[in-house]
């Protein structure tokens, strides 16, 4: 509902002001844009952000609080409720769950992306063209649309509640976006350099581990962080695969904590504030190399 | 098929290039070293190419593609998931999963949750970006802050929202706060509404990658475009509609393609928000959600995967369309730019 009359507002409020702005611009090289710019910023940013500070000051308040008026800041402000996720077992084993499916996923993606797509923007070779449409053909087909038969040829490999059998569908289904980011990287190295570095007497290999892995650091880093990411918050996968509360990660910990605890609803916001904190610290590190990622996805 | 895609390019690089290498050996058979060590590479080169491909294709081969096919196969049996299928029911599943209106329904929501995010995001997207791309303060901690919905993930979006929708929740009593008491609502189960709502709430998580899209394909446009027009006397409306959105296009018809794989397969926030059957009542109830409901958790894992497939052909031609009339000259130029 929000969001139409935000559609209609925003353009039309837009038109007799933008126009303003461009001459500011013209006539004075201008460091401040016009007061509409900020307005709509701020409000596009209070937007977005609103709701996350509720669920995380919303930890920091009572249930009775809570329950006598839903939109009031805490008074007192309490901390047990943090405390107490943090002290439990629960969180902390769903904490090391989803970081090891997490980091064995992103190492899995980079190395055997980064093998692929070196052979693709590297290599010469007749089916080359039909390895990337293929790659690039499994963007099209998300986890979701795979996910029965997808469950079903874990359960054969008996890997079901199993964190291996979430890490590897994962690096299968994180190779496509990490093909089609580094292929462009690696194929924007300079031949001289892969020449000048044969002169010198390294093989194609030497090639790749002295100056490619090096060289293409930055979309890697990106495809990185997007792989970490991708598995910090994958549902659906786990979902299927674990069933044993000893195995889950944070994403099936925040459900099953909601509906154990559906009435303690403090305790359901801190529990949650808490299990999106590692993304939103791992995202504010990296930032530069996610936006600057997806200009260079944009771009190639 | 591994295999094949696995060695397939180095034997027949390996056929290809032996004569040639040959040759070359034998004319200049004094001074060969760069000819020699041009025929070892080659033949490394075959080996290379495997070893460096293989884990990738064999890992993609198996958990994405395979899957698909033997739901293909599965989907003409009617089968519990235990043993082998036998029970041989031909397109029966295929007609079942067509003529039931509850897939109609999803369907038609699928439907119409692709096409509110193209026409709302889409827009908002395009004007947010335009407004921030000019030169103002604080660019890229604005970058960061509307980033953030698209970060956290949706079972934690899904979780709050639930919590500050509910009809004694923060949202109502927010409207009782600022004297909107009146547009109070039960945002979630009124089956005329929780549409909407949804709505709200994919175009809330979505609309900060669309915008950071926007922004890099804004980027990409050369200054001197805009300076050449303003230079001309192009008004500001005449610049946006005449340079920026032309250039724009490739990044709006890829964020598009995007947007519209995401609305085919919601599944996420649907299921944590509303779950299988309350999504069913406050018509909600998405494609992937009627695969669940119907396929794995009803034991039919027949029916499942037939569903799987209908929603896989679905988006391969959805996909296709989009490409064959509309994504053809982006992808040429990415095709074009990598065999030069």
């Amino acid at each position: 509902m929000s969001a139409t009359t935000a559609t209609s507002r925003i353009p039309s409020a837009a038109g007799p002001e933008a126009p303003a702005g461009r001459r500011d611009s013209r006539d004075k090289p201008q460091k401040w844009g016009s007061p509409f710019t900020y307005f709509v910023a701020l409000l596009f940013i209070g937007v977005c952000i609103a709701p996350v500070l509720y669920i995380v000051i919303g930890g920091f308040r009572t249930n009775s609080q809570i329950s006598s008026s839903p939109a009031a800041l805490p008074d007192p402000w309490v901390v047990s409720n943090y405390v107490n996720v943090l002290k439990s077992t629960v969180f902390w084993g769903e904490f090391a769950n989803s970081l090891i499916v997490a980091l064995v996923s992103t190492i899995g993606i980079v190395v055997l992306g980064l093998m692929v797509s070196f052979v693709i923007a590297r290599y010469d070779f007749k089916l080359k063209g039909a390895m990337y449409s293929l790659f690039a053909a499994g963007l099209m087909f998300p986890m979701v649309i795979a996910i029965t038969p997808l469950y079903l040829v874990i359960k054969d490999l008996g890997l079901v509640d199993n964190l291996l059998g979430v890490i590897i569908p994962q690096i299968a289904f994180g190779l496509p976006v990490t093909v089609i980011i580094l292929v462009p990287f690696l194929r924007a190295i300079p031949n001289e350099i892969e020449e000048a570095a044969a002169i010198d007497g390294a093989s194609r290999l030497g090639f790749f581990f002295r100056m490619v892995i090096p060289l293409s650091l930055p979309g890697v880093v990106t495809v990185g962080i997007l792989a970490f990411l991708g598995s910090w918050n994958n549902y659906v996968l786990p979902l299927f695969i674990l069933n044993s509360q000893a195995n889950f990660t944070l994403p099936l910990g925040v459900q099953a904590f909601s509906s154990q605890y559906s009435t303690d609803t403090a305790k359901v916001l801190a529990f949650t504030s808490l299990a999106m904190l590692p993304a939103l610290i791992f995202f504010s590190v990296f930032e530069k190399r996610i936006v600057g990622g997806l200009t260079g996805a944009v771009k190639g | 098929m591994s295999n094949t895609l696995g060695t397939d390019p180095a034997d027949s690089r390996q056929s290809q290039g032996t004569p040639r290498v040959g040759d070359a050996a034998e004319s200049a058979s004094p001074a060969p070293p760069r000819a020699a060590a041009r025929r070892r590479s080659r033949a490394k080169m075959r080996l290379e190419i495997a070893a460096l491909s293989a884990p990738a294709l064999v890992l993609f081969l198996t958990f994405v593609i395979f899957p698909v096919v033997l739901a293909a196969y599965y989907g003409f049996y009617r089968w519990k998931g235990y043993g082998e299928p036998t029970d041989w029911v031909g397109l029966n599943n295929y007609k079942l999963i067509l003529g039931d209106p509850a897939f109609q329904d999803v369907l038609q929501h699928n439907g119409l949750i692709l096409v509110l995010s193209l026409l709302i995001q889409g827009p908002l997207a395009i004007a947010l970006a335009l407004l921030l791309n000019q030169r103002i303060r604080g660019r890229s901690v604005i970058r960061v802050l509307i980033f953030v919905p698209y970060i956290i993930s949706e079972v934690i979006v899904g979780t709050g929202w639930s919590l500050m929708l509910q009809s004694n929740g923060a949202v109502n009593d927010l409207l009782r706060q600022i004297g909107l008491g009146a547009l109070e609502a039960d945002w979630l189960s009124d089956p005329d509404l929780a549409l909407w709502t949804l709505m709200a709430i994919i175009s809330w998580k979505y609309i900060g990658f669309a915008v950071i899209l926007m922004l890099a394909g804004l980027q990409s446009i050369p200054d001197e475009l805009f300076e050449a027009a303003q230079i001309d006397g192009a008004s500001y409306w005449q610049i946006q509609r005449r340079i920026t959105l032309p250039l724009l296009g490739p990044t709006i018809r890829i964020w598009a393609f995007l947007s519209i794989i995401g609305s085919l397969q919601l599944f996420d926030l649907v299921y944590i928000i509303w779950g299988q059957y309350v999504s069913g009542t406050a018509g909600t109830s998405t494609m992937a959600i009627y695969m669940l409901a119907q396929g794995r958790n009803a034991g039919n894992y027949g029916y499942g995967s037939a569903v799987a497939v209908v929603m896989f052909l679905i988006s391969l031609i959805v996909a296709l369309i989009y490409q064959r009339f509309l994504l053809r000259r982006d992808l040429r130029g990415a095709v074009t730019e990598g065999t030069v």
